[in-house]
């Protein structure tokens, strides 16, 4: 494990969504990575994540969605977070976050205009949100 | 032979209870009204006299009280957010006997100060942040606390980085510090916040209070009523290591401006398909409904459970409650003269509405979420579905004609089925009021204090939600 960076990261999977297999690679990964790292679980509400933020004073929110309606789930997040005083914090989403197979360069664009700093694709590695996350948080 | 006289300073009466320590028995009780206004010793005295009418002159081996005389303990808390730390910290308060006479989130404003300046509190907890997390909030906090130009005992009890900080803004403050009420995101640690907030009560409160007069009577204990109501109702589901205790239990405390309802059971979830949501609830869990009381809080009842409610629940037309209910209006002190007068169907119906909210708050909630996967629950707060008995204190109860039909209004039922309230339970009655001093008495005598309180305790009946499914 590498040391810790003493950056903090909130993460969970967003909305009615009980896949709960892939988050707890993903905080593993994120803590071999050397993150502090809160793990909201399944079934997480836009609430939830800005709550646990603010409490931990997170760097990073870190959304996964399996089920395909991450879009409905995500939709107004940098809003609320904007009016919890979370304005400007790191925002990433990952995953199935759209239904059916849509070319990802206009899923991307959509997320990005919803507030979303990073947007990755199914099947992503663990290892490159961990490249982006460092680089953004200016790790190193 | 070994006697103990513990003393209950209430707000309305001072009552006092003689136990023989050897036969372990109650010998005799007696109550006088609190004088809290001038010496609150001179009630006391009137009570002990009474109680040597019945027990005639012995020597007590010790002597020890609670009290929620004067307002009791009132308490301020601060967090960040409402669901996290400021709940964290108003849990802490209010198992440790507390009344919240305020709870601020996030930063205190200027109108917030005012307030606090107007009518201070007697110990203000100050949380907010995980350890390591948020700093700002108490930080800041801390720094406008300074500027009042009250002075009261304040615990420190949030973000573990934000301490120091603090603990230098308020210098001239009495300040303790203690381990943080969240230190995880969800993870609830708020024992070490109630015993501060117990040694706070009896070194700072007391004098306040004008209990220290009492001092040269009692031996050394003192502790905020519902707080030895708890842990009664604590030692009762627990037990001791040589005596065993009932189980998982609920009490319900229907008082004249108050409801409170305890919880001493674990509440994890009962079915599979269950996520589980929200904070971490403490296994011994009180909560104080202020809005709900038979005579100070009537309108409170009403307007939760509605006037056809009252109506059809008491038997009486819509004209005759609003009657009665402008008649308590004036007249606090108003009671039923009769079992079946208009006053005790009108009482009858107020207590059971009163069980019926203040259980349904305590209680958790499920709630339906449709998945890829189908249909699963969210619950938030505990399961007690399964809890199998539950206590009744307090006059509204003790006194009730039919106190079974008013118990059965802290059951499930089908009109609220995602209200997780016990499906069936013994009901059991603290007829002669002896929880609180079994409470004072525990903190010396466990075993003795729980076998009284086995025996006192007598059950009308059993009741059941009808649907033991």
């Amino acid at each position: 494990m590498e040391q810790g960076n003493g950056k903090k990261l909130v993460i969970g999977v967003i909305g009615a969504d009980v896949h709960a297999v892939g988050i707890r690679i993903l905080e593993y990964a994120f803590r071999e990575a050397g993150f502090d790292v809160t793990n909201l679980g399944v079934m997480v509400s836009q609430e939830e994540f800005i709550g646990a933020a603010l409490e931990t004073a997170a760097d990073a929110i870190v959304i996964s969605s399996l089920y395909g309606h991450g879009e409905l789930d995500c939709r107004g997040m940098r809003d609320k977070m904007d009016e919890a005083g979370l304005d400007g914090l790191l925002l990433y989403v990952g995953g199935n976050i759209v239904v059916g197979k849509q070319d990802f360069v206009d899923v991307e664009k959509r997320f990005h205009e919803m507030g979303f700093d990073r947007v990755f694709p199914p099947g992503t590695p663990p290892e490159e949100t961990i490249f982006y996350l460092k680089k953004d948080l200016e790790v190193e | 032979m070994r006697y103990a006289l513990l003393i209950d300073f209430g707000s309305t009466f001072t009552k006092v209870t003689a136990v023989d320590l050897i036969s372990e028995e109650i010998i005799g009780t007696a109550s006088a009204f609190t004088t809290a206004d001038s010496d609150i010793g001179t009630g006391l005295n009137v009570a002990l006299d009474r109680l040597r009418r019945v027990t005639g002159d012995i020597a007590f081996d010790f002597k020890s009280a609670c009290s929620s005389a004067a307002g009791g303990l009132r308490m301020m808390v601060s967090g960040l957010v409402p669901e996290l730390t400021a709940e964290a910290a108003r849990l802490a308060a209010l198992g440790a006997g507390a009344r919240i006479t305020r709870l601020f989130t996030h930063e205190l404003t200027r109108r917030d100060l005012k307030d606090i300046e107007a009518d201070p509190p007697d110990i203000f907890l100050m949380t907010g942040g995980t350890d390591g997390g948020n700093r700002a909030c108490m930080e800041k906090n801390a720094g406008k606390l300074r500027s009042l130009s009250v002075r009261f005992p304040i615990i420190l009890a949030g973000n573990r980085q934000a301490i120091d900080a603090c603990e230098d803004a308020l210098e001239d403050f009495p300040v303790t510090v203690c381990p943080n009420v969240m230190p995880s995101f969800g993870v609830l640690n708020i024992e070490p916040v109630q015993r501060e907030i117990r040694d706070l009560f009896l070194k700072h409160i007391v004098n306040a209070r004008g209990l220290s007069k009492t001092k040269e009577i009692l031996s050394d204990i003192l502790m905020p009523t519902p707080s030895a109501i708890l842990s009664a109702m604590k030692l009762l589901a627990d037990g001791t290591e040589t005596e065993p205790g009932i189980g998982e239990l609920m009490g319900i405390d229907v008082g004249g401006a108050t409801t409170d309802v305890y919880t001493v059971a674990r509440g994890e979830p009962i079915d599979m398909n269950v996520i589980c949501k929200g904070l971490d609830e403490p296994y011994a869990k009180r909560t104080v409904e202020g809005d709900i009381g038979m005579r100070y809080s009537v309108a409170g009842i009403v307007s939760e459970v509605g006037q056809p409610w009252i109506s059809e629940c008491s038997g009486l037309t819509s004209d005759d409650c609003a009657a009665l209910m402008s008649e308590l209006l004036y007249d606090k002190s108003k009671v039923p003269l009769t079992n079946d007068d208009a006053m005790a169907r009108f009482d009858h119906a107020l207590a059971s509405g009163a069980v019926e909210i203040a259980t349904r708050r305590h209680a958790g909630v499920l709630e339906e979420a449709f998945t890829t996967s189908g249909l699963v629950y969210v619950q938030t707060g505990k399961d007690l579905r399964s809890v199998r008995q539950i206590i009744f204190t307090g006059g509204s109860f003790i006194h009730a004609q039919n106190p079974l039909d008013i118990a059965r209004h802290a059951l499930y039922t089908e009109r609220y089925p995602m209200s997780l309230r016990p499906k069936k339970a013994t009901v059991l009655k603290d007829d002669r009021y002896i929880l609180s001093a079994m409470g004072v008495l525990a903190e010396r005598e466990k075993d003795i204090a729980l076998r009284i309180i086995k025996r006192e305790l007598v059950s009308p009946g059993d009741i059941s939600s009808g649907d033991d499914s």
